[in-house]
């Protein structure tokens, strides 16, 4: 790094990858055959460390697994998991795939639109929750199926999604 | 009365399994000691002889997969456990993983011994998240009482496994697919052949097995095969996890005999249709296999009798219908999810299926036109069989058992 950093790089220094996150990455890298192989599970961290992908990170990520940002981009942009820009504080996340739409998703997904005030793909205006519709969790034995976050909610209801939301402050 | 036999799910309701003295007190890693004091080759030919099937959806014999590999080894041989379990309707590894997980590894490693392999990558579902966290863990306690890492139980045999994460793509659990995205890319399947046990991952010899298919192999070693043998129907053998979801009173995880009767499961298992309600169709394999009526369930849920009733065993995954339920709006789900989940390589696939949703949205709005239903007809002719990864024809078949079977549903919608 340069002693006076240009003010390209200041903007960019809020998106610079942890140092937990650099060595993580790092040792994914080392622990498969070829270093490739953690490209996927690096954007995973990444967006655990920023709650999505942010393109400056792209940059330093190709320098440490030593491909280009082109690369990168091309399989960012085919795994629906890693979000492109930034979304809500909680990220919920429907299953709208057959088991959960015998089971009422339909109306769930409805309920949540009037309650949070938004369309599906949409971000309330606190920023606080986000709303995609999401193909079958593989949970479908407890349908309708959601998630939020990293985490699974089941078996839902109208109550019980008033329940759920009241918890996530 | 069938017998619920719990094998695979043995310890569904435990916990703690993930510790390697928890799971040993129960009769765990017997499997690979005994495996250790074999030949590899023996450890296929018992394999083979158990008449175990791959549960990943194909019912491929596994024992005969693992003897497509090279005959003498001149590149490292990799092992893939198939963990992907994006099957719509189905729920069935995560059970595994979750209370199980040393079987798993248990399973992963006498089958790393057997196809000579020094790693196994479990690539799971990116959003099991903490089942993935689970499965590290069970591999860090395997490590540490010797049972994975170098020279696992003294015998000099060296085994090690990883765990990576999906990223939300149907696509990578196609096998192929699944190299790809090991390999850091898009997730887009090869031209076959070459089949992975001979080219796979980094060009290297590759088995992929299914989770279930890899947690049948410690049960197959602890006994032998013929006991596992007698545990299913003549050319399926052991035991099957069946996902039943949709209008059923308990929907669940059921592990029978394999080849126990679909009427069976869904009426006694499952406790029969929620409400009172009549039943309409099942989807008996997950959402790739052909849609069966209320009146064809009289079918023994093993692959061969799927194969001579039109349908597919598939992963197991049984979607049961109500008489409530317009097939046409099932029909339109359904190829929304498999135009999603299109990789986009080949035209027949990504352009036709996206036609067959263009006029069944129409359709459903009111909007159709005459010969619409015969045009998705023919477009799903032409899917099926022209594209590179079985994807196309699944969904090719699975719309135009829906539309045949339910033909009336659809014609109504023209009026
Ligand atoms: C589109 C598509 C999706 C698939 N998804 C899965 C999956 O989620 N899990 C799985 O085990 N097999 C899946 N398969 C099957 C695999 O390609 C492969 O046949 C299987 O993992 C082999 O394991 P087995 O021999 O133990 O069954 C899929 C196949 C296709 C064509
Ligand atoms: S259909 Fe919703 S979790 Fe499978």
């Amino acid at each position: 790094m340069s002693a006076s950093p240009s003010p390209y790089l200041t903007q960019e220094s809020e998106y610079n990858l942890s140092e937990d996150v650099v060595t993580k990455i790092t040792e994914m890298a080392a622990s498969f055959p070829e270093k490739n192989s953690a490209l996927i599970p690096a954007l995973h961290l990444i967006q655990d460390q920023f709650g999505w992908v942010p393109p400056p990170t792209i940059k330093q990520l190709a320098q440490l697994l030593k491909t280009t940002p082109n690369k990168i981009y091309g399989v960012l942009t085919f795994y629906t998991m890693f979000n492109l820009k930034p979304v809500g504080k909680y990220h919920i996340q429907i299953c709208r795939n057959v088991s959960c739409s015998l089971l009422g998703a339909k109306h769930i997904i409805d309920y949540l639109t009037k309650k949070l005030h938004i369309q599906v793909g949409e971000t309330t205006a606190d920023g606080k929750f986000t709303l995609t519709l999401v193909e079958c969790l593989g949970a479908c034995g407890m349908a309708p199926v959601m998630m939020i976050n990293d985490k699974y909610y089941e078996n839902l209801d109208e109550k019980k999604v008033d329940q759920i939301l009241k918890t996530l402050k | 009365m069938i017998q619920e036999t719990k094998v695979l799910t043995r310890h569904e309701n435990v916990s703690g399994m993930e510790e390697v003295e928890n799971y040993i007190r129960d009769g765990g890693y017997e499997g690979l000691k005994k495996a250790l004091t074999m030949l590899p080759q023996e450890i296929v030919e018992e394999v083979k002889k158990s008449f175990l099937r791959g549960r990943g959806g194909a019912g491929f014999p596994t024992g005969y997969k693992w003897s497509f590999l090279p005959k003498e080894k001149t590149k490292p041989h990799y092992l893939i456990c198939n963990a992907d379990e994006g099957e719509p309707g189905t729920f069935k590894d995560r059970v595994i993983m979750e209370h199980d997980p040393l079987l798993l590894i248990e399973g992963m490693t006498i089958s790393g011994y057997a196809i000579q392999s020094e790693l196994g990558v479990i690539y799971i579902r990116g959003e099991f998240k903490w089942i993935a966290e689970k499965l590290e863990c069970a591999i860090d306690n395997a490590r540490r009482a010797n049972l994975l890492g170098k020279n696992i139980m003294g015998k000099g045999f060296d085994f090690d496994i990883v765990v990576m994460r999906g990223a939300g793509a149907y696509i990578c659990g196609e096998e192929t697919a699944l190299i790809e995205s090991i390999e850091g890319k898009r997730g887009q399947p090869r031209v076959k052949p070459p089949f992975p046990a001979g080219v796979g991952l980094y060009d290297c010899p590759t088995i992929i097995n299914n989770v279930e298919t890899l947690a049948c192999i410690p049960i197959i070693l602890q006994n032998d095969a013929d006991a596992f043998k007698r545990m299913g129907s003549f050319q399926s053998a052991g035991t099957k996890l069946y996902g039943i979801s949709g209008h059923v009173n308990k929907p669940g995880l059921y592990e029978y005999p394999f080849g126990t009767n679909l009427k069976y499961l869904i009426m006694q298992a499952a406790g029969g249709i929620r409400n009172g309600k009549k039943l309409k169709a099942v989807i008996p394999g997950g959402l790739s296999s052909p849609i069966l009526k209320a009146d064809e369930i009289n079918l023994d849920m093993d692959f061969d009798s799927c194969v001579k009733a039109n349908t597919m065993l598939g992963s197991g995954g049984i979607i049961v219908i109500d008489e409530d339920t317009p097939i046409p709006e099932v029909a339109l789900t359904t190829v929304n999810f498999f135009v999603h989940e299109s990789c986009g390589q080949c035209i027949p696939c990504r352009e036709g299926l996206s036609k067959i949703q263009q006029i069944l949205t129409a359709l459903l709005d009111g909007k159709g036109q005459n010969g619409s239903i015969e045009t998705m007809l023919k477009i799903t002719q032409s899917v099926n069989g022209s594209t590179l990864c079985p994807m196309g024809d699944a969904a090719a078949m699975a719309i135009q058992s829906m539309i045949t079977k339910f033909r009336e549903e659809f014609d109504t919608l023209l009026k």
